[in-house]
């Protein structure tokens, strides 16, 4: 019988991947990620499975690519700025329709900016991870148990759509500790036909390249794949629900500041306003179905992050007008408190009324 | 079930207050509640201030950064001075009163000071003031039950120190009775 155990965020996420039978995991230090590298390193040998540390970011992310290519679940994790290296590999991968796992503990930028937990990636996660008409699947985990989960489940959706998946983490996630259940170890892992592993004359080259230099064939292959996306987005929105049934007052934030935000819908509702929490667990595909469930109640969205205010560009796109949407975040690497949270809630209700 | 408990162990870098929050919140995962604990993490870990927040609770926890602790042990001045007001009415201070000076009087907080680091030296237990002051700890508030605050000690003691097992009850034990 499996229990509970205590585990930091980011040991959970390379533990978590190794029972989804990640067997390449290439990285590069920094700060706050470097536990899901350290705990790879020895965990990778006793597994059968490769631990290597890149000369940088761009040799990790490209071994990833390399891996992917012949068939291997892998992952590689870093923070921020470390990201903004990898991206060049990401767009490559996701020119080659290759599976990995891609994990981001943010941290408060730009530049080198701090070490401190931030959510300021949203956009190069969910836009522009790298060059090109592009999409990677992002999953924000908002406690230890569901760093364990969907950096499980992150592996399973990046074979079944061919497609990059991150998880979009921060500092907080990934430093503390929180009880974990984890999930049973794969045995089974799914077939791929399109692998680069040696035809032995059995069947035609497999090949795995992002170059097309005729304008017809690079545009059939993106808009296949963006047919691809639309399955997506159909059928792979996540989004938690919390006290949303006659919410007035619907706070949105994912991640580390869902949490705060949580503490703070908590309180008003003590105080008797009718407040309630959206928390997108998909970033992309943006769990737009969630928001459509709550237009009849809604009178204010407020948007609570750790940045200066990027998700809540997708919340206006979703409520195109039909509901209010206002921002509250704090940047830098400040968690921002259900206290500071709350007073915003408190003067919305003052002006949406009773 | 015991209240809620809301904690900031404070002191220097190499102290151990990082080892003291996991043993607390080890605790809290063998009686199965909702368990954060959060470390400080950057420069002040080398060499500096460390600090970590620790929260048991019967509800799921919101932020696992304590800002409003109901509990507070303190092992250096700078920690003292920055964390003293935070504390709400009604809580507990636990202070190594060997490495701090100045502890505040206040009429709302609990302030229970030992000189643990002395008292661990005294003891032959040199290191373990912050393991005495999770004893003292236990001892206000019964954040746990006894048996569990043993248990999670057994849990947090790495298969290759099991020699230091020994030193580290007899230390819980001495800030219990302190």
């Amino acid at each position: 019988m499996a229990e509970k155990v205590l585990m930091k965020g980011n040991e959970a996420m390379a533990e978590s991947a190794i029972r989804a039978g990640c067997r390449f995991f290439f990285g590069y230090p920094i700060t706050p990620q470097t536990e899901l590298a350290a705990y790879m390193s020895k965990q990778m040998p006793k597994c059968g499975g490769t631990y290597l540390q890149a000369e940088s970011e761009i040799a990790a992310i490209n071994m990833v690519y390399g891996a992917s290519a012949a068939g291997a679940r892998v992952m590689t994790s870093s923070s921020s700025p470390g990201i903004s290296l990898k991206g060049e590999g990401i767009s490559y991968m996701a020119g080659c329709d290759l599976p990995g796992v891609i994990v981001n503990v943010q941290r408060g930028g730009p530049g080198l900016g701090g070490i401190q937990p931030s959510q300021s990636d949203y956009w190069q996660a969910t836009r522009a991870t790298g060059h090109g008409d592009f999409q990677i699947m992002v999953y924000a985990p908002s406690t230890v148990q569901e760093m364990a989960d969907y950096a499980y489940l992150a592996f399973d959706k990046a074979d079944e759509y061919r497609i990059p998946v991150m998880i979009l983490a921060d500092g907080m996630l990934g430093q503390m500790m929180e009880p974990v259940l984890m999930p049973e170890p794969k045995d089974e892992l799914p077939e791929k036909p399109w692998a680069t592993t040696g035809h032995k004359n059995e069947r035609k080259h497999n090949i795995v390249d992002s170059l097309y230099l005729t304008p017809d064939a690079l545009e059939r292959l993106n808009r296949e794949r963006f047919e691809r996306y639309e399955v997506i987005k159909a059928n792979e929105q996540r989004a938690e629900l919390f006290m949303c049934d006659d919410a007035e007052i619907v706070l949105v934030a994912f991640g580390a500041s869902a949490r705060i935000a949580r503490s703070a819908v908590v309180a008003a509702r003590e105080q008797g306003i009718k407040a309630g929490l959206i928390r997108p667990i998909t970033l992309w595909p943006f769990p737009t179905d969630a928001f459509e469930s709550v237009m009849d109640t809604a009178r204010d969205f407020l948007v609570v992050e750790m940045n200066m205010g990027q998700m809540v560009e997708d919340v206006r796109l979703v409520s195109e007008g039909r509901v209010p949407v206002e921002f509250f975040g704090r940047t830098g690497g400040i968690i921002p408190t259900p206290a500071e949270v709350l007073k915003r809630i408190e003067a919305a209700h003052e002006r949406v009324g009773e | 079930m015991a209240r809620d408990l809301s904690l900031i162990l404070a002191g220097f870098g190499g102290q151990g207050v990082l080892f003291a929050g996991k043993i607390i919140a080890t605790a809290g995962l063998i009686e199965d509640r909702e368990v954060s604990w959060l470390p400080s993490y950057g420069p002040e870990m080398r060499g500096g201030t460390a600090n970590c927040s620790v929260t048991l609770s019967d509800d799921p926890i919101g932020s696992p950064l304590v800002t409003a602790p109901n509990a507070l042990v303190v092992m250096n001045q700078p920690s003292m001075d920055k964390f003293d007001t935070a504390v709400v009415p009604g809580g507990v201070m636990v202070v190594d009163s060997t490495l701090v000076q100045r502890i505040p009087d206040s009429e709302d907080v609990c302030v229970c000071a030992i000189p643990a680091t002395e008292m661990a030296e005294e003891n032959n237990m040199k290191g373990l003031a912050n393991v005495i002051l999770v004893g003292k700890l236990f001892a206000e508030t019964h954040f746990c039950e006894e048996e569990t605050l043993f248990a999670a000690m057994e849990k947090c003691v790495p298969a290759r120190k099991r020699h230091l097992l020994d030193a580290n009850m007899a230390a819980l034990k001495l800030g219990m009775q302190a």
